[in-house]
């Protein structure tokens, strides 16, 4: 009997001690292998920035990053992560997800677990409907190509539009977000392309080709940042579609800011719709740019995945500071999400308290030369607070 | 004369030769106690490890599908970089039953998977195992990146590369919950892999299996003899693809959903790094390769994801020249250079 | 319509080229000696990153630079054939397949230590920019570019392989290697100047390639598979399967992506697959 109650005694101390020792383990499901580690790396950067200057904003509580690598695009890797994240790390939030196979693979894990899981890219606009303890910071597919259907048709001057993508689910949401608002405002998709998986070689002269046969007023393109994007400027420029009248627009995914500076004059004059780029002239984000380039070097970007990430983690941050370091439930930090709002890089973005998802600005912007003669974004019009279309309007999975 | 009275003599031996050729083969591939090894590992990692069983069910589940690669590589001498594409038939197979026709049974659905694999392998295999060298690895490959280029042609049906969610299946046998630490999941995997791996080793071990031998170290004495090479290779083709959809059907049920990925040429080139790491051709390959390559994978790519990638490549130039081509006379060349001097 | 059609067959042409220029060098020496060469993609890639630092950090002219890319590739080959490929002669396509896989991954962390995965580019002079104009129409200067240099290096390999004794000494070892062998060509020399001259085209094809795709450390893989194509249903060993095959593939590739978007990407394969179930030597192959 006394062996018992010494025992139950310790087990209870044991617990009190490891409540009070207040290490808070988040774990962050990035790909940190592969060819892919770049787009990591983006989100990792800005993460261990945050919590770098912010670390004494917390009191007594610490938070500690459980680095786990996503693995390859097909979400494969992610079950797994994230069981172990949650059952041998005692993470308390999950976090990162850069590829959205990723996340539907690990939401039902949330679910059952009962753990916070926030998104800090992965865009498939009917993710957050996989679980309640889905949060998302970054954007749905829907976000940037929505009202850029709208600015295409009434503000662009485009009566007709040819729209080429990437054939993959990113893609397939961007062209469809698209042309639900650009024919819904008046305009005409003469020719949808589909341009090749993501994991096909860059080569977009035939596609383009056709495209300028057809003689379209506008040309909105969806390809993953990276290589990809590159291959669509220099193809457009060597075809001359801006010479024979065919615009290009697109959603930022086409200018991502560390390959703005390396890419030729052919990329002026593009307009993209997007809610991040590093000119952005707000208070919040000349101190994230200047912060970035102290601490990775003049040559470092950030992009909008960095930008989501630091609001992903100052969102973990309001989350350990509202609980006072409990988190142990998770549908309490998730409400607590719920409603919230920040100034960050990207100006002010809230989470809906409805859907979970982020609302925020989009802005229409021009590819011009600046007075030092690299290439920036120039700010033509802004769209304020803008929802997910696709959950709006419930279009396929969104409305399930 | 003689031959009239060696006919009876040689009748009579007949059977005794037989029985001693039965006998030989079953003492060269009786069961020894090192055997039992891999499974003692296997059970004393489940208590080892309680909260790492999610990743050991993905190893049980590579090993069963480099086991499947063993079949035809090891013991057939088939070459082929689309290996992938029954897994991703059995993957789909499965998931497409949950999601879509409700039938939530899983061992069923392992069956299904197996039943549907082995079609396409006896299909894909009538018709490609006519081809060798450079043809065989080129079709092997374009015809598995066709089915994934069809799959994504028919998004609402595949789910494209963001995949199917929710193949949850039923409880195992009607009682086994699946809990979140990946508990039951693992000791599935492990006693389908068990079971496997016994009719594959009673596969190799067979007459069937010693004449695979034969066509791998000569094919043209093997059509000497008389024996069916072709149909012989078709055979050992399907029943590998029916191992390597049951390892994807696994993969589907474990991961609770399914996607393109699942063809990857990565997955296909992958298996085949896993099974030269561990050694073609005994079997035992499956399981020291697959796990060797998951901790290097995992241990390398902790330093940096270069690092990995350039480990993984020395290791397999290495285990080329040094382990599988041991003629390779490292002291040889460097004399000839410093003579050359 | 014929605008269509004259746009498809440039652009066809082009890749074409690229194609050829990169695989003739590949197709030889699996001739020659069955070797199955998966790393030749990641020598063609290592030629294009030689073409970025030349012109990029020493400001050689690009034209140039694909020169100096294609006779250092060209150089290191031999040593890495003396060291790696000489052990493997003769060896199973596994082993060979394995070992330059494993080459490939070395070089692809390599570059990607050195480079970043991020795409690279070059800049170009400004007589390779814009477009000429053929009298009918106007074309891009830099695909006429390749077109004019796939169509010079047809002409020089030709007379190399039907004129002059060294060509003459490799088509009879891809026919009969033993024959070739005992009446006294030495063919594991033949097949090192193949390898050699093999390894510099396909570096002259990945400089090339850098304006048309970009250039990221997976070009190595990435094109591998196209590469290997053009080799098996040309037919290996061949000057003109590879040829016929370049420009089969390419045309239908980009007929395909123009024409039927839909399932672009499936017509190169479903070609290929086609003519090797019909022809699986090839469509100049012999056996």
């Amino acid at each position: 009997m006394k062996f018992s109650a010494a025992l139950a005694a310790a087990l209870a101390l044991g617990f009190t001690a490891a409540a009070s020792a207040d290490t808070i383990k988040v774990g962050v499901v990035l790909p940190y292998s592969g060819v892919n580690a770049a787009l990591g790396n983006q989100i990792d950067k800005a993460f261990d920035l945050y919590l770098k200057l912010h670390a004494k904003d917390l009191g007594d509580h610490k938070i500690e990053l459980v680095k786990r690598d996503e693995g390859p695009p097909s979400g494969a890797n992610a079950r797994t992560v994230v069981t172990e994240l949650v059952t041998n790390d005692r993470a308390k939030i999950v976090t990162g997800f850069v590829f959205s196979p990723s996340a539907i693979a690990a939401a039902p894990l949330a679910t059952q677990a009962k753990v916070p899981m926030l998104i800090a890219n992965a865009g498939t606009a009917w993710i957050t409907n996989l679980s309640p303890y889905i949060v998302r910071f970054s954007f749905s597919m829907w976000s940037p190509a929505y009202p850029m259907g709208t600015y295409a048709a009434k503000d662009l001057g485009c009566k007709t539009a040819a729209a080429g993508y990437t054939d993959f689910p990113p893609g397939q949401d961007s062209v469809l977000a698209f042309k639900t608002a650009y024919e819904k405002a008046g305009g005409k998709v003469v020719d949808e392309v589909r341009m090749g998986n993501p994991a096909q070689v860059p080569d977009f002269t035939p596609f383009f080709q056709r495209v300028k046969d057809e003689h379209p007023d506008c040309f909105y393109v969806f390809v993953p940042s990276g290589a990809h994007a590159a291959g669509v400027m220099k193809t457009y420029g060597e075809l001359k579609m801006r010479e024979a009248g065919v615009k290009l627009i697109g959603p930022m995914d086409l200018i991502p800011d560390y390959e703005l500076a390396r890419m030729s004059d052919a990329a002026v004059g593009l307009i993209v719709m997007g809610h991040y780029a590093d000119d952005y002239d707000n208070p919040a984000n000349k101190d994230f740019i200047k912060e970035w380039h102290a601490a990775y070097g003049p040559d470092s970007y950030p992009d909008f995945m960095s930008a989501a990430g630091w609001d992903t983690m100052a969102a973990i941050f309001h989350a350990v500071q509202a609980l006072n370091g409990n988190l142990d439930d998770g549908t309490k930090v998730v409400d607590t999400l719920k409603g919230w709002s920040t100034d960050g890089p990207r100006g002010h973005i809230a989470v809906d308290p409805q859907t979970r998802d982020v609302v925020q600005a989009e802005h229409a912007e021009e590819v011009v030369k600046k007075a030092d003669g690299k290439l920036g974004v120039k700010v033509l019009a802004t769209f304020p607070d803008v929802k997910d279309e696709c959950k709006v309007l419930k279009v396929g999975r969104c409305g399930q | 004369m003689a031959a009239d009275s060696l006919a009876p003599t040689v009748a009579a031996a007949l059977p005794q030769a037989r029985e001693r050729a039965a006998r030989f083969l079953a003492a060269r591939h009786r069961l020894r106690p090192i055997e039992a090894l891999p499974w003692l590992i296997a059970l004393a990692a489940f208590f080892i490890f309680p909260d790492r069983m999610m990743l050991g069910s993905q190893a049980l589940i590579m090993i069963l599908f480099a086991l499947s690669l063993d079949l035809i590589l090891g013991f057939a001498g088939i070459v082929t970089l689309g290996h992938a594409a029954f897994f991703g038939i059995g993957a789909y197979t499965a998931g497409l039953l949950i999601t879509r026709l409700q039938w939530t049974e899983p061992i069923t659905g392992l069956l299904a998977a197996a039943a549907c694999a082995a079609v396409a392998g006896v299909l894909s295999g009538w018709i490609l195992l006519r081809y060798r060298g450079l043809a065989l690895l080129v079709l092997t490959l374009s015809t598995t990146i066709m089915l994934q280029e069809i799959g994504n042609l028919v998004p609402d049906f595949t789910g494209g590369y963001d995949g199917i969610p929710g193949v949850v299946p039923a409880p195992l046998l009607g009682r086994f919950e699946y809990d979140l630490y990946g508990h039951t999941y693992y000791l599935y995997a492990l006693v389908v892999l068990f079971l496997l791996f016994f009719l594959a080793r009673r596969i190799v071990y067979s007459p069937f299996g010693r004449a695979l031998a034969g066509i791998r170290e000569n094919v043209a004495r093997m059509h000497a003899l008389g024996s069916p090479v072709h149909w012989r290779l078709v055979t050992a083709y399907a029943i590998a693809a029916a191992i390597a959809g049951i390892a994807g059907a696994l993969f589907a049920q474990t991961n609770g959903f399914v996607t393109l990925g699942v063809f990857d040429f990565e997955r296909s080139a992958g298996v085949l790094m896993m099974l030269i790491l561990g050694g073609t051709g005994w079997l035992y390959g499956a399981f020291i390769g697959a796990v060797l390559y998951m901790v290097l994978e995992n241990r390398l790519s902790a330093v940096s994801p270069e690092f990995w990638q350039f480990g993984l490549g020395f290791v397999l130039v290495a285990v080329v020249l040094l382990v599988r081509r041991p003629r390779w006379d490292w002291v040889k060349l460097w004399r000839r250079v410093v003579a050359r001097t | 319509m014929a605008n269509t059609a004259i746009s498809i067959l440039f652009d066809g042409v082009a890749y074409a080229m690229f194609l050829f220029i990169v695989s003739v060098g590949l197709s030889v020496t699996m001739g020659l000696m069955g070797f199955v060469n998966l790393a030749h993609g990641a020598f063609a890639m290592a030629g294009g990153y030689l073409v970025v630092t030349a012109t990029q950090s020493f400001g050689v002219p690009f034209p140039l630079a694909l020169v100096i890319a294609a006779v250092a590739i060209g150089a290191v080959s031999i040593l890495f054939e003396r060291t790696l490929y000489a052990g493997l002669y003769g060896a199973s396509e596994l082993d060979q397949v394995l070992m330059t896989i494993g080459l490939t991954f070395m070089v692809i962390a390599a570059i990607t230590y050195f480079y970043g995965p991020l795409p690279e580019h070059v800049r170009m002079p400004d007589y390779l920019t814009g477009e000429i104009n053929l009298g009918f129409r106007s074309f891009p200067t830099y695909r006429v570019f390749i077109i004019v240099i796939g169509a010079v290096l047809v002409a020089v390999l030709w007379y190399g392989f039907e004129r002059t004794s060294l060509g003459a000494k490799i088509r009879a070892a891809v026919d009969n290697h033993r024959m070739a062998q005992s009446i006294g060509i030495d063919v594991a020399r033949l097949f090192r100047i193949s390898f050699a001259l093999g390894s510099g085209l396909a570096a002259l094809g990945g400089g090339l390639a850098i304006q048309l795709f970009g250039l990221t450390p997976s070009f190595a893989i990435l094109y591998l598979v196209f590469f290997l194509l053009v080799v098996a249903v040309g037919g290996s060993g061949t000057l003109w399967g590879t040829l016929i095959a370049a420009l089969v593939l390419g045309i239908c590739d980009t007929a395909g992506k123009y024409l039927y978007a839909d399932a672009g990407g499936f017509f190169i394969y479903a070609v290929a697959v086609a003519i090797l179930l019909i022809k699986p030597a090839g469509l100049y192959g012999r056996g």
